[in-house]
């Protein structure tokens, strides 16, 4: 094959490629616009592609912001995302720091156990902790706590993966020099490696928050009529009938996942020039 | 003693996985084999039914300790746990069951055994005592032998469903080769997407990253309920597609609520967790590599081929194994967009759990599944090794 | 400081809820949907009124396994729960519910005692009670010539005289009865026959007829939008929902009452509800015959009570006369089954399979 005939596989590899782009981020951007639908259908009327005013409304974010029952699900969301996410965050933060350790004790096994939470399947996870938390001395299912525990129990493997990262870059010789300077182990934690690897922390905060934020199954199973969350009640409405201010919250939750995504970079490209040599 | 220290912290978070999610597992597998409603409820029933061989009705003596346990039941309400027990055994027993213990005081037959015929001739047969009989057994294979589509006959032999019930290797199967699709669609679109991120420029790379990274930070609520606004029959697509001519108005494609649905939007869904490894791979293999193949004479293919791919293996095993593990216990997409031919063994599972009640039978489907998903971790960290999992 | 403890307190009273509901009040979960809305307009108001107790109103898809849990675990929130026919035996079977000894269910507006004015079956160990619902085939008529609309059952399974896709429930509950109806199986021996092994097949053999143009639907909503949609030109219904499109949305569809089955849904009390008292009353003001043709003018379902029947006037927004839609109601003609709780309490497990397995075959 001569050189043209390399280029025209090559231009159609790259066809290929930008369709699987297409494919993958052009959904998110067809939700956009049709939140802003006046007609409750789910589809470009003629009027909203020549760009009429008359065929936009913000009725659907009205419906939302006017609904006791999205607020109860936003309220939700939060709650349970913070509370998850504080203790996913400490537990495996801490957890990430002894690991760091080369001795350490069948490090291997202790590391397939905690990361195990992100490849059961989500389904198992829910079935489990429903029969389980619904024994009779435990008590907790329908309640906030179950599920908080649950979501943390989910999130913690991602915080273990970040500070894990991090700490690889840590340099050792500075909490030496710290010791002999006369620190004691909990003001070198503090004052030395807090700081270094407090991007690695909220990063793994982040998809911590985001996993709670995003989950479903445990709560669909689980929470009781008060725990709705976010994605809960997007499913009823999927399920029940879809209505357009369904599109409404899906273009707020793109939008927020934008500025999740945003922080993470931000704070990824910060962590990447403290390791720089100086 | 350093590392001892060390090691102390990591036992919070070691105590909290074991509590919130192995001991759960542990209940769940326990739940799947030992239901002991019935033998606690009918405890004297169960010992008089152990004597009996099952070739003839029980003794008359079994009718009334029965019928005495039943009407006890009847007081704490829990003779409809023990019917809807037995009427998985045996379809149609939970109403014979259910109105023996209400109607038996009522009855004037002159002895017990009449009296309970009298109720439903069914208590004349040998099939509801040899429910019973089973019910009775706290440790049960039931629940596994019914999730591959088999049963355990009176004799204690071991039996397939009668084909119009066997539902379940169908659907495992079904999974199975779902998730073969699907990690295949990924590979095949997220290979060269991967390979455009990792060596673009610098700038095109970034943006590139980010396109990758918008839809994977999305709830996946948010993507799926896209995927049904643009494949339904009044939707994005399909409008599209009659505005060019390709269909026509009245004949819309149906490409939700079916396996289209799912393998698309699973696939949109999973692609990103596809690209990120292979993605973290390629960057680090050095891009002379193929220069110095082209260099000996290789055309570009047998560059590629010969070179880069080996050298991109460890990224394709690491997303190929992280994508079929997700897509084998999918619930929410194909619950949505599947449909009922779109369904996936994770919908029965929820089905069994919420609608049905028979929660030893989701128990024993979700074990069944949970084997297969740790086959594969174990895989998974022998050859990629769970401690290099990379995120984004 | 203060509002830092505060912040603290809120937070752990939220963490320990679920049992910490203001006195005077209690929760009633439904269906929601537009019956949920015709019982807020038909009643909850009017006891809300009454009694200065607030009514938590709730929704829920009918599934019993979160009050199995909460029930199981000693923790249950609920108080009054909406439940169809066999779902409410099985909960009272299995110890979910309260029975109703306790309740003094009014009399009828001159006299008739209570057990006398309900329907046949409508009051039972656990349940009382409220409307009769239809789940019937309805057509868009656009899609058929105005000389050839459909008017039997069995024109639903005809595909060569009436073509076009079919909407279908996806559970074998009624549908399996609509298939035996139009198989030719008289009203009256239709479960007789489903309990055989022929009568089985056959009711498959019936849906065999169509399968291929079966579009299955799971929730109560889509029907009317497959129709709206013209995604099907006949589909399996709710008489509820088609007649809310019909009347609110000015859809021109058609109910073809011949071969529908009718089932009642009631009320139910939650075991160890946590505001029994309120719960009691609730189900007692909601069970006089005005409440029953309260919801009955907001949405076309039959009250189970005669007097409550009799009472029905007008839809409260259009004016519509409301009578000529109860799905109970003798004028309008055609085959009627009654749905059979203790049927489908012993089969249904069973027949859910049969149906997965044929949809899989």
């Amino acid at each position: 094959m001569n050189t043209l005939g390399w280029r025209t596989v090559k231009g159609l590899v790259g066809i290929f490629t930008a369709f699987g782009f297409l494919f993958l981020i052009g959904p998110l951007f067809v939700i956009v616009p049709l939140s802003f639908n006046a007609e409750p259908y789910f589809t470009f009327r003629p009027e909203m592609l020549m760009l009429d005013p008359d065929a936009f409304s913000l009725r659907w974010y009205e419906n939302l912001f006017n609904d006791e029952e999205w607020h109860r699900a936003l309220f939700n969301s939060f709650f349970i995302g913070i509370c998850a996410t504080i203790l996913a965050t400490t537990l495996g933060t801490l957890a990430a720091i002894s690991l760091n350790n080369r001795n350490f004790p069948a490090r291997r096994t202790v590391m397939a156990l905690l990361i195990s939470p992100m490849v059961t399947p989500i389904v198992i996870v829910g079935v489990s902790v429903f029969f389980f938390y619904s024994q009779p001395l435990i008590g907790l299912s329908q309640s906030y706590i179950g599920i908080i525990l649950s979501h943390a129990m989910l999130g913690a493997p991602f915080v273990v993966i970040t500070v894990t990262a991090t700490l690889a870059g840590f340099n050792q010789t500075l909490m030496h020099a710290a010791s002999s300077l006369g620190a004691n182990a909990w003001t070198r934690f503090r004052r030395i490696q807090l700081p270094l690897i407090s991007p690695g922390v909220i990063t793994g905060g982040l998809f911590a928050f985001a996993t709670s934020f995003d989950e479903v199954v445990v709560v669909l199973f689980m929470g009781g009529l008060e725990q709705r969350t976010l994605p809960r009640q997007m499913w009823s409405g999927i399920r029940e009938e879809i209505n357009p201010t369904i599109l409404a919250v899906a273009t707020l939750l793109i939008i927020f996942a934008v500025l999740v995504l945003f922080t993470v970079e931000w704070l990824r490209a910060r962590t990447a020039k403290q390791l720089q040599p100086q | 003693m350093g590392a001892f220290k060390a090691s102390w912290l990591a036992l919070p978070l070691v105590g909290f996985v074991i509590v919130t999610l192995l001991v759960p597992i542990f209940s769940l597998i326990r739940l799947s084999v030992y239901d002991s409603t019935v033998a606690d409820a009918l405890p004297k029933t169960a010992e008089a039914l152990k004597e009996w061989t099952g070739n003839e009705l029980p003794p008359i003596a079994t009718y009334e300790i029965l019928g005495e346990e039943l009407t006890a039941a009847q007081q704490t309400r829990e003779v409809g746990r023990i019917a809807s027990r037995v009427n998985r055994i045996l379809s149609g027993s939970r109403s014979t069951i259910s109105k023996t213990p209400r109607r038996l005081a009522r009855t004037d037959a002159p002895d017990v055994r009449a009296a309970f015929i009298s109720i439903d001739e069914d208590w004349g047969e040998l099939a509801i005592w040899n429910a019973l009989k089973q019910a009775t057994d706290t440790f049960t294979s039931r629940n596994f032998l019914q999730a591959i589509d088999h049963r355990l006959m009176p004799d204690g032999s071991i039996a397939p469903m009668p084909e119009s019930q066997q539902v379940y290797v169908t659907l495992f199967i079904r999974t199975l080769g779902v998730s073969v699709a699907v990690t295949l669609l990924c590979f095949l679109i997220g290979y060269p997407m991967a390979y455009a991120m990792a060596h673009a420029s610098p700038g095109w790379g970034r943006l590139l990253l980010v396109l990758v990274l918008i839809p994977f930070w999305t709830s996946l609520l948010v993507r799926t309920t896209s995927w049904i606004v643009i494949l339904q029959q009044q939707g994005v697509l399909n409008d599209i597609f009659v505005f060019l001519g390709l269909v026509a108005d009245d004949n819309r494609l149906t490409m939700v609520h079916n396996m289209t649905g799912t393998l698309v939007a699973m696939t949109q869904v999973l692609l990103p967790f596809m690209i990120l490894p292979l993605y973290s791979v390629m960057t680090n293999i050095p891009r002379d590599l193929t220069k110095a193949a082209s260099s000996l004479g290789a055309n570009p293919f047998q560059a590629f081929m010969r070179v880069y791919f080996p050298n991109s293996l460890p990224g394709v095993a690491a997303g190929g194994l992280l994508v079929f593990i997700l897509s084998i216990g999918y619930y929410i997409t194909p619950a949505l967009v599947g449909g009922s031919k779109g369904q996936l063994i994770s919908n029965l599972i929820a089905y069994h759990l919420q609608t049905s009640l028979n929660w030893g039978l989701a128990a024993a489907l979700s074990v069944i599944l949970l084997v297969g998903v740790f086959v594969l971790y174990v895989v998974y960290d022998r050859f990629v090794g769970i401690d290099r999992m990379k995120l984004g | 400081m203060r509002t830092h403890l505060t912040g603290v307190l809120y937070f752990s009273a939220l963490l320990l809820s679920s049992a910490t509901i203001a006195e005077e009040s209690l929760t009633v979960v439904s269906f929601g949907g537009s019956y949920a809305k015709a019982c807020v307009e038909g009643y909850h108001k009017a006891f809300e009124e009454a009694t200065g107790i607030k009514v938590n109103l709730e929704d829920y898809n009918g599934e019993l396994s979160q009050l199995r849990a909460q029930v199981e675990a000693g923790s249950v929130t609920w108080d009054v729960v909406d439940a169809e026919g066999p779902q409410v035996a099985i909960a009272c079977d299995e110890g979910l519910i309260e029975t109703i000894d306790a309740l003094n269910l009014p009399p009828s507006p001159d006299g008739v005692p209570a057990e006398e004015d309900f329907a046949p079956g409508t009051l039972t160990e656990c349940g009382v009670g409220m409307v009769y619902y239809a789940t019937m085939v309805a057509y868009h008529p656009d899609e058929f010539p105005p000389d050839k609309q459909p008017t039997k059952v069995e024109d639903f399974f005809d595909l060569e005289n009436f073509p076009g896709r079919r909407g279908v429930h996806r559970s074998p509950q009624s549908v399996m009865e609509i298939a035996l109806m139009a198989s030719g199986v008289a009203v009256e021996d239709v479960y007789d026959v489903l309990d055989t092994e022929e009568g089985i097949e056959r009711a498959f053999g019936m849906l065999e007829r169509i399968k291929d143009e079966i579009v299955w639907w799971e929730a109560g909503a889509q029907p009317p939008q497959m129709l709206a949609d013209r995604e099907v030109s006949m589909t399996i219904a709710w008489n509820g929902r088609i007649f809310n499109a019909q009347m609110l949305e000015n859809q021109p569809f058609k109910i073809l009452w011949d071969g529908r089955v009718v089932d009642s849904g009631g009320m139910v009390i939650a075991a160890d509800a946590p505001n029994l008292e309120n719960a009691r009353k609730f189900i007692e003001f909601g069970a006089r015959a005005e409440s029953q043709a309260g919801v009955a003018s907001h949405i076309a379902y039959s009250p189970v009570r005669k007097s409550g029947f009799d009472l029905v006037g007008n839809h409260a927004i259009t004016g519509e006369p409301m009578k000529p839609h109860l799905p109970t109601n003798p004028a309008l003609g055609g085959r009627q089954l009654t749905l059979s709780t203790e049927f489908w309490l012993d089969r249904r497990d069973e027949l859910i399979e049969r149906l997965a397995a044929w949809l899989n075959r």
